[in-house]
């Protein structure tokens, strides 16, 4: 039992819609996770990007609500917002911009679905306006690559070199 | 091949040219038709697809009647590689959220450091070690 591991996040690119899945299971009851989704303190703790620090500007998780909050790194800011349009025990329904784009605007549904012995499935759905959006959107974990420095892309692309090492196609 | 990966890291810093490369991995399209939304002359959105180019990200069409710009096959894959790592990320912030819901009861409120509890042994166990 104590070897029982969580399979990592899935992650789809919806060919339909310009919508984002991410599906990943917890050992947490629904209440768990809606607390950590609501609670201001809770939610600074986990959703920063990796090395960043994130300040809750504004936090009024209720229907109709909004949320605001600054993520900090080296002198960076990214500051987001959105509504609260449902907030439920079960899910949360939101909008979700970067400031940096604010027309540009995503809505996020968020479902937690109890799987009985203890665990529960969160079900990510993020819907953005566009297709080109919701590509430069998955795009943008190569802004990430950038900002770590070239090393691990490097490898990558490496990688991509070795595999296409006939290269006349 | 070095000399190849400076051309793509140079060519890949540049914000605008990976929303081109986004928006070129949706359908192939005219210079023209690339520079529309941006607030930018047609000729800098020609300079980013020459750098493009030059990287061999994309190819230009031999159509004269219309020039379309196309995006390797290979940087397909490497589109997948950024799908892989945005799902990377989702992980690390799940990670992050498992160790938070670990310190929360099973209603959600978190568990009080100071109330003893009759929970398992492992957890008054965990409990003390963060005391």
């Amino acid at each position: 039992m104590t070897t029982t591991t969580i399979r990592e996040a899935t992650i789809e690119a919806d060919q339909t819609v310009p919508a984002i899945h991410i599906t990943r299971d917890f050992r947490a009851t629904p209440a768990q996770l809606f607390r950590a989704h609501t609670d201001k303190d809770l939610f600074t703790r986990w959703v920063g990007p990796n090395g960043m620090a994130t300040e809750v500007l504004r936090w009024d998780p209720r229907n109709g609500g909004e949320w605001r909050y600054v993520a900090r790194r080296d002198g960076e800011e990214y500051t987001f917002r959105g509504c609260f349009h449902t907030v439920r025990e079960d899910t949360i329904v939101q909008t979700f911009t970067f400031e940096g784009m604010p027309d540009a605007v995503a809505l996020e549904t968020l479902t937690f679905v109890d799987l009985g012995g203890g665990y529960t499935r969160l079900h990510a759905m993020s819907l953005c306006d566009s297709f080109e959006g919701r590509d430069a959107w998955l795009a943008s974990g190569m802004e990430v690559g950038v900002n770590e420095g070239y090393a691990k892309l490097d490898r990558l692309l490496a990688d991509e070199a070795t595999e296409d090492g006939t290269d006349e196609s | 091949m070095s000399d190849r990966l400076d051309h793509v890291f140079a060519a890949l810093a540049d914000p605008t040219r990976r929303d081109l490369v986004a928006r070129l991995a949706r359908a192939d399209a005219t210079v023209g038709e690339l520079a529309e939304p941006y607030d930018m002359s047609v000729q800098a959105v020609s300079k980013h697809v020459s750098v493009l180019e030059r990287a061999g990200l994309v190819t230009k069409s031999k159509d004269a009647q219309r020039r379309t710009v196309r995006l390797e096959a290979e940087v397909f894959d490497l589109m997948t590689k950024w799908i892989e790592r945005y799902r990377r990320e989702a992980e690390a912030r799940y990670q992050r959220l498992d160790a938070v819901l670990a310190e929360l009861d099973e209603d959600g409120t978190p568990k009080s450091p100071t109330t003893p509890t009759t929970h398992s042994s492992e957890e008054s166990a965990a409990k003390e070690r963060a005391s």
